[in-house]
């Protein structure tokens, strides 16, 4: 049976768990920093040596951690592609502008745990030789912005910063920069432009790679808040131990955040892939099931931006059999482990792990156009394609939302989302604003269709003579 | 209206500055304390950070003009935030702010910020708040309210005095 597994929030719901220094300290915090700090050069069959950072560097490779802000892609491999050698300072910024929706997962860790952060964040700085650190915060989380102030002061105050780190010589400094309400700030190279004090217009990829001309043309490593604090935990139990977490090439745990029509929505944290779909919605342990008398109708199950589930969904996925032959099993939607890789192979993705259910009660055109609406407020607008298609969709969405519907709608959205993305935008947003879209219009199709054609129907009777008539006097007088 | 940095501002953008190497990254920090000072940011607001930046005016004016929190002209006292996308949609959003604006005498359906006429109250949707699992959510001010009833709606208006 599925269950809870708390690695990263182990203590932030605790009873008498306190934010601050002294309680962290309690609970054995900053102790794996020390550890990093402490690491000996390590010697290799073939002569050479490893140092500590390397070491760390190493361990974070075999551990298989992913991103978990949305992309999934490996850390080990990200921070392997920074530039060491251009003579240039070494940047990390934790991505902390929690925007995608239905993501709420950050937030817990930064108001509930904010020692845990930091201390994952001075590791890596310190396996990155990065002297200079920034916590990208949204805007809206002021608290969560003062929470985090408060915490680097009493860690300076305790030589957790600054110079010369717990007599090691090393030295870090880390402040908090807050965002202003713009979700294209999530995305790492918009964030970069962002932090320097300009539109958040994201950068085109080559060359503006991170890794190499990244924040002031500097290598610059950008990680998720729940990305960083798993690189504490590898260096507390080492990478090996890690990847023994979740499931191959799904490492760690996630920490997946419910909301819409369940019982419980809350934020749970599970073993990745060690849980389905269907568990983390109906379980009494997580979210408990729909509400009485109400049947599933859909399932976004990454963030706003991953393609929809319909409920009775089947998918084909790759499995084992005993003799270790690769077949075709088919899987119900629910039945998918809740990890990076079963999502994929269904077509959609795990994202930033938020899960938003919705019930039959849902008007799923309403639903798509919110999220349209949503899009086309965030898009940044240096894309044509990204800038005017999100604005378009959602002005057809308003419409056949809005008894102004066309039964060809549905062909029409289409048409727009499909020549959106695939490289004809600057960054992801163009995928994000589509996704939606084209897996909502494909599998609830005929609700769309009746929508616009019911729309044309009444105002085909609405046009009555007499009111045509009326109008024709007003044109000639 | 006239801008007028105080000593207490001109100290704390002068230790935001140390925190870059670059001066200009500090700008979005600046408007933020400037407007948490002013409560909003007025053109003599945006030459005087250029100037304390070094930059040219357009290169705040510019960012001022792209981040929704940040306002170019003055607000209510009370500032509502409703969030609009869809998991607080889900919970309830649109009913809770058709309730503000029904309470406070403004238009529901109308596009963006309102302000009522006395100056008190300014409502308006905002995107995802980044905390769906307890829809409805809501700002005000720097105040966050969650799993927002209309009971604890009247509650929280009546609370602003």
């Amino acid at each position: 049976m599925a269950q809870e597994y708390k690695l990263i929030l182990k203590y932030a719901d605790e009873p008498g768990y306190s934010r601050d220094i002294e309680c962290y300290l309690r609970h054995g915090g900053y102790n794996d920093l020390k550890k990093a700090l402490a690491l000996q050069p390590k010697d290799l069959p073939d002569g050479k040596k490893l140092s500590g950072p390397e070491q760390i560097r190493e361990d974070v490779k075999i551990s298989g951690l992913r991103g978990r802000g949305g992309a999934g892609f490996s850390c080990g491999l990200k921070w392997s592609f920074v530039d060491r050698k251009s003579g240039k300072p070494i940047y990390l910024i934790c991505n902390a502008d929690e925007s995608e929706p239905g993501t709420f997962k950050d937030r817990q860790i930064m108001y509930k745990d904010p020692h845990q952060l930091i201390e994952g964040m001075a590791i890596s700085c310190f396996a990155n030789d990065v002297h200079l650190a920034y916590i990208y915060i949204r805007g809206e989380m002021v608290d969560g912005a003062k929470i985090l102030n408060e915490a680097l002061k009493e860690a300076r105050a305790k030589g957790f910063l600054g110079k010369n780190i717990c007599g090691s010589g090393y030295d870090l400094e880390m402040h908090v920069h807050r965002g202003a309400g713009a979700y294209i700030c999530g995305e790492e190279t918009g964030l970069i432009e962002s932090l320097e004090g300009k539109r958040p217009y994201p950068r085109i990829k080559p060359p503006y790679f991170p890794a190499v001309l990244g924040l002031w043309m500097c290598p610059t490593i950008v990680n998720n808040v729940e990305t960083l604090c798993n690189v504490k935990h590898i260096v507390a139990m080492g990478g090996a131990e890690f990847a023994k977490l979740g499931t191959p090439n799904n490492t760690g745990t996630r920490i997946v955040s419910l909301s819409g029509h369940v019982k419980k929505p809350g934020y749970y944290e599970i073993e990745t892939g060690k849980a389905t779909i269907g568990e983390l919605i109906n379980d009494p342990k997580f979210g408990g099931g729909l509400r009485d008398g109400r049947k599933l109708k859909a399932v976004i199950p990454g963030g706003s931006s991953a393609k929809v589930f319909k409920a009775g969904e089947k998918f084909k996925l790759k499995k084992k059999d005993a003799e270790g032959k690769e077949i075709l099993v088919e899987t119900d939607m629910l039945d998918l482990p809740y990890d990076f890789d079963s999502l994929a192979a269904a077509g959609s993705m795990s994202g930033s792990s938020a899960i938003i259910v919705m019930d039959d009660s849902t008007d799923i055109v309403e639903a798509l156009a919110n999220l349209s609406e949503f899009y086309a407020h965030e898009s940044c607008g240096q894309c044509t394609p990204c800038r005017e298609g999100s604005l378009w969709m959602s002005k057809t969405l308003h419409r056949l939302t809005h008894g102004e519907g066309r039964a060809s709608d549905a062909d029409y959205l289409v048409k727009i989302a499909d020549n959106i993305p695939g490289g004809r935008t600057i960054c992801a947003f163009g995928e994000a604003c589509s996704w939606p879209v084209q897996s909502f219009v494909a599998k609830f199709k005929d609700e769309f269709v009746a929508k616009g054609a019911a729309d044309e129907a009444r105002r085909a009777k609405d046009i009555s003579a007499p009111a045509e008539t009326k109008h024709l006097e007003a044109a000639h007088h | 209206m006239s801008f007028q940095a105080t000593p207490e501002l001109e100290a704390e953008v002068n230790e935001l500055i140390t925190h870059y190497p670059v001066k200009r990254a500090a700008s979005l920090m600046v408007l933020h304390a400037i407007q948490e000072k002013f409560g909003w940011i007025s053109s003599e607001a945006v030459q005087w950070t250029a100037k304390k930046l070094e930059l040219q005016p357009i290169n705040v004016f510019e960012i001022l003009t792209f981040y929704p929190m940040l306002r170019q002209q003055p607000m209510g006292k009370y500032q509502i935030k409703v969030c609009r996308t869809l998991s607080c949609a889900l919970g309830g959003a649109y009913e809770l702010h058709k309730h503000f604006c029904d309470k406070l005498g403004l238009d529901a359906h109308k596009h963006g910020a309102q302000t009522t006429k006395d100056g008190k109250f300014t409502v308006e949707f905002v995107e995802c708040l980044a905390s769906c699992g307890t829809a409805p959510v809501m700002m005000v001010g720097d105040n966050f309210y969650e799993g927002v009833s209309h009971k604890k709606a009247d509650e929280i208006v009546g609370g602003c005095k």
